[in-house]
């Protein structure tokens, strides 16, 4: 059984249809990959799923229970965590605070604030200043961190390489293994094909709204993303 | 393509509008000379009322500035009565106009201080702004000091030998700026300056944006007000003939205000008419229930702001497209002959 | 000279009042970006609970606060969740109006239920204790329990804000209700905690200004005003900013009333408008920008 199975969701924004009939499935434990073009709908797709965006779906289940309806502030205690696009951090928190207000929810788990600082030792050094005085690459792994004080069981990734340093992104990435390697699963929504193919199982492309392609990465020629990515 | 659709400034309902409003006009600028006194009173307490909702309006319904010390101008005014008549001799029916002008000057050292507070905390100041004016004019002996005074037979006089051709003149000055308010608000709507406000008040950092000068568009609008309302305040006390300070800078000037301009409509030249009546029609029966009738007012201004906040003329604007007022110019595609 | 050294004495210590004031109306617009224009008659109706319950019970003024504290906070909560959670967002005028169409029920209820005859809650001897520091210079027992009570809440605010579970909450869900609810924190039930909490610090304002001055329905306004004064003259956001500007206010307020009576309150917003001039953003503005 998928550990998240959609089917047909649909979303809008006031008037304007931002999704239109997607269904994806993760397994425990898979990490997925959703890539395409800006304005594609895969933000708004992970911000359908944590409760942010309102929807329609035929099916939306999480472990095996349904999770339409649900506020925002309840998806993350039953183990969807999200690390959102532009990190954003608490300004009046310090690292610290901004990881131990990931663990508000108190699910109990293998993370905490020791595991996370032996992860990114560079944030310990830095615990006490203000979340937002670090720089970009910094922040993301407070964000990263504090997504995982929840303890999550799938931990949704948005557009974690945006506006930084290829050599950032790298360190970034680094890190996912060691979460996998604790049986998280992940959905990890990219516009930089190569760094989602590399690390995905499978890999989903969003393009208008709509999932274009679907498959494992080595099955998939770059012809058919370029498709998918781009339209015809 | 290009040339398939009108720009248009004016609607049915606004023609209709304009007939019926001659009518009125008619029917009121002649009222003196048919209707009875007591009526006469009244409708000159709903012009000068209509008129403050205009000008709160126009600050907060197109400027954005929500000002809760627009007090202040009413009993400034009120006060400029009472100085340039005794003191200076100044005909009483030409302080209306004159009291605008001092209110228009006065009102930049108090834009100096209140433009420092942004958003919700302007409100605030404007306040502290009309309370520093009540202590003030409580402190002047000239003025009566904190027990107020009275206007002199001989001014009360000079407005007319008799007291119904003072009720007149006092009628028909007060029907003079109501009107004067009401077409100054809409052709100031209507120009270049109008759109910029109107921008604001929908998007201020698009509007920002697009070079719109906030700052000074708000600051124009925050001095016109000023201007009307001191003028408006010098009217009102022509017709009460007394002040005092806590008559003069009563929040209660500015709190039926804001009732009227949000029950009838924010934003809009009809709803502030149509909260006028509604304010008065209310009142009449009402008067004898003293705070519950503020009660009800208050209870009513937060259901509508909760949840219809475009007010009563909103609903009706929505239900029946009906705009007497057309500030904006709209679209219309043409038949295809 | 022992006289102005006397007021300015008496001037500090009703600055912790107007601290008390403040605080609440600096956590309400902290949290939620709210200006509430209720505040003070708030303050009005937490002292006609007080006496209510002193009228029906016969206890004591402050042991009233039992009574009053819990009373204040659940009205705060259902407050904020029933009427002002539906009126934030990015337009301003919602919530200013619909806080002064409050403003302007209570201040009338209260009419309509007290009459506007002044009040005042009695504390027995306690009121008029002094100690005297020097010849010709004491001060009241009671001023200086009531700056203390202030000094006290402000720390306490403090741990709260920077040590809790509660106060990083509060802290989170004001920097970004919708990044906080990706943490699982339900920013309505949040803001519902501070306007409850904000009304906790008006209830004991309420019942200790109302032991110490006469009231009645219609003095909300002018304390909503002080409180209003004293956070922009502190700087907002800082809660012992709102203790030096209660402090400012008090002092200019004895100084003016020493030279004439009818000076009390426009020296007091005077010293307003000319940190105004001089510190538009106040004496201990915040840092950061938001």
């Amino acid at each position: 059984m998928s550990l998240l199975e959609i089917e047909n969701l649909t979303a809008f924004y006031g008037d304007f249809q931002a999704l239109f009939g997607i269904s994806l499935a993760i397994d425990k434990g898979e990490t997925v990959a959703a890539i395409g073009a800006n304005g594609a709908g895969k933000s708004t797709f992970l911000r359908a799923i944590t409760g942010l965006v309102n929807f329609r779906a035929d099916k939306f289940l999480y472990d095996g229970e349904t999770l339409s309806g649900r506020q925002a502030c309840d998806i993350v205690g039953l183990g969807i965590a999200m690390v959102p696009e532009g990190r954003r951090l608490f300004p009046s928190l310090s690292v610290e605070e901004n990881l131990i207000i990931g663990g508000y929810n108190q699910r109990s788990g293998n993370w905490n604030l020791a595991r996370v600082y032996q992860m990114f030792p560079k944030l310990e050094q830095r615990k006490d200043i203000s979340g937002t005085a670090l720089s970009g690459g910094e922040q993301q792994m407070v964000a990263i961190g504090r997504a995982l004080m929840s303890n999550p069981d799938i931990l949704l990734c948005d557009e974690l390489s945006l506006g930084l340093a290829p050599i950032i992104i790298k360190d970034i990435y680094d890190a996912l293994p060691s979460i996998q390697a604790e049986g998280v699963s992940l959905l990890v929504v990219e516009q930089d094909i190569n760094q989602a193919l590399a690390i995905a199982d499978r890999v989903y492309c969003f393009q208008e709204g709509r999932i274009s392609l679907s498959g494992k990465p080595e099955e998939l020629s770059k012809d058919q993303i370029a498709a998918a990515y781009f339209g015809k | 393509m290009t040339d398939s659709y009108n720009v248009l400034r004016s609607t049915r309902a606004s023609r209709i509008g304009s007939i019926i409003g001659l009518v009125l006009f008619i029917v009121l600028v002649s009222f003196p000379t048919w209707g009875d006194r007591a009526t006469m009173r009244l409708l000159v307490e709903m012009f000068y009322i209509l008129a403050l909702s205009q000008m709160w309006n126009l600050m907060a319904g197109y400027g954005g500035l929500v000002s809760v010390g627009q007090q202040a101008f009413v009993g400034l005014g009120g006060y400029m009565l009472f100085l340039l008549t005794i003191h200076l001799g100044v005909g009483a029916v030409w302080t209306v106009p004159l009291a605008g002008l001092i209110g228009a000057v006065v009102s930049l050292p108090v834009a100096f201080l209140v433009f420092r507070l942004r958003g919700h905390y302007f409100a605030i100041g404007t306040w502290v702004v009309a309370e520093v004016f009540l202590l003030g004019f409580a402190q002047i002996k000239t003025l009566g000091g904190g027990s107020g005074l009275s206007l002199p037979v001989s001014v009360v006089k000079s407005i007319a030998s008799s007291r119904a051709g003072r009720d007149s003149a006092i009628y028909w000055t007060a029907l003079f700026v109501v009107v004067a308010v009401i077409a100054i608000v809409y052709f100031l709507l209507r120009s270049r300056h109008g759109l910029a406000l109107t921008a604001i008040r929908d998007s201020e950092e698009a509007s920002n944006s697009l070079g719109v000068d906030n700052f000074r568009a708000k600051l124009l609008v925050y001095i016109f007000a000023a201007f009307g309302t001191t003028a408006i305040g010098a009217l009102i006390f022509l017709t009460k003939l007394r002040i005092s300070p806590s008559a003069a800078f009563d929040i209660n000037w500015t709190t039926t205000v804001i009732f009227i301009v949000v029950i009838g409509g924010i934003g809009t030249i009809e709803g502030p008419i149509l909260g006028t009546i509604i304010f008065f029609l209310l009142r009449e029966p009402l008067a004898d229930f003293g705070s519950w009738y503020l009660i009800l007012l208050g209870t009513t201004a937060v259901v509508v702001m909760l949840k219809a906040p475009q007010g009563i003329w909103g609903i009706i604007t929505h239900k029946f497209d009906l705009r007497f007022f057309p500030v904006q110019r709209r679209l219309e595609l043409k038949k295809d002959d | 000279m022992i006289e102005w050294a006397n007021t300015i004495i008496q001037g500090i210590l009703t600055g912790g009042l107007y601290a008390m004031f403040a605080a609440g109306l600096a956590i309400i617009f902290g949290v939620m970006r709210l200006v509430n224009i209720t505040h003070g008659d708030l303050i009005v109706l937490a002292a006609f609970i007080a006496m209510v319950v002193i009228e029906t019970t016969g206890v004591n003024p402050f042991v009233s606060l039992l009574a009053v504290i819990p009373i204040m906070f659940v009205f705060g909560y259902f407050l904020q969740r029933g009427i002002l959670n539906f009126t934030l967002g990015d337009d301003l005028l919602p919530p200013l109006l619909v806080t002064f169409g409050l403003s302007i029920v209570i201040q009338n209820l209260l009419l309509e239920i007290f009459s506007a005859d002044s009040q005042r809650l009695k504390a027995g001897s306690f009121e008029v204790m002094s100690i005297q520091l020097t010849e010709g210079l004491s001060i009241g027992v009671f001023p200086l329990v009531i700056f203390i009570v202030a000094l006290v809440m402000i720390i306490g605010l403090q741990q709260l804000f920077n040590r809790t579970r509660l106060g990083r909450a509060f802290r989170a869900t004001s920097d970004d209700a919708t990044t906080a609810q990706l943490m699982g924190i339900n920013h309505k039930h949040i803001f519902g905690l501070a306007m409850g909490l904000a009304l906790i610090l008006v209830a004991i304002a309420g019942v200790l200004m109302a032991v110490r001055t006469n009231f009645d329905p219609t003095v909300g306004p002018s304390r909503l005003l002080f409180a209003f004064e004293a956070v922009i003259m502190g700087g907002l956001g800082s809660l012992w900013g709102t203790l030096i500007g209660g402090i400012i206010l008090g002092v200019a307020q004895n100084i003016g009333a020493k030279i004439d009576p009818g000076w009390q309150i426009l020296f007091g917003h005077i010293a307003f408008l000319i940190v105004l001039v001089f510190r538009p953003n106040g004496l201990f503005p915040r840092t950061r920008d938001d």
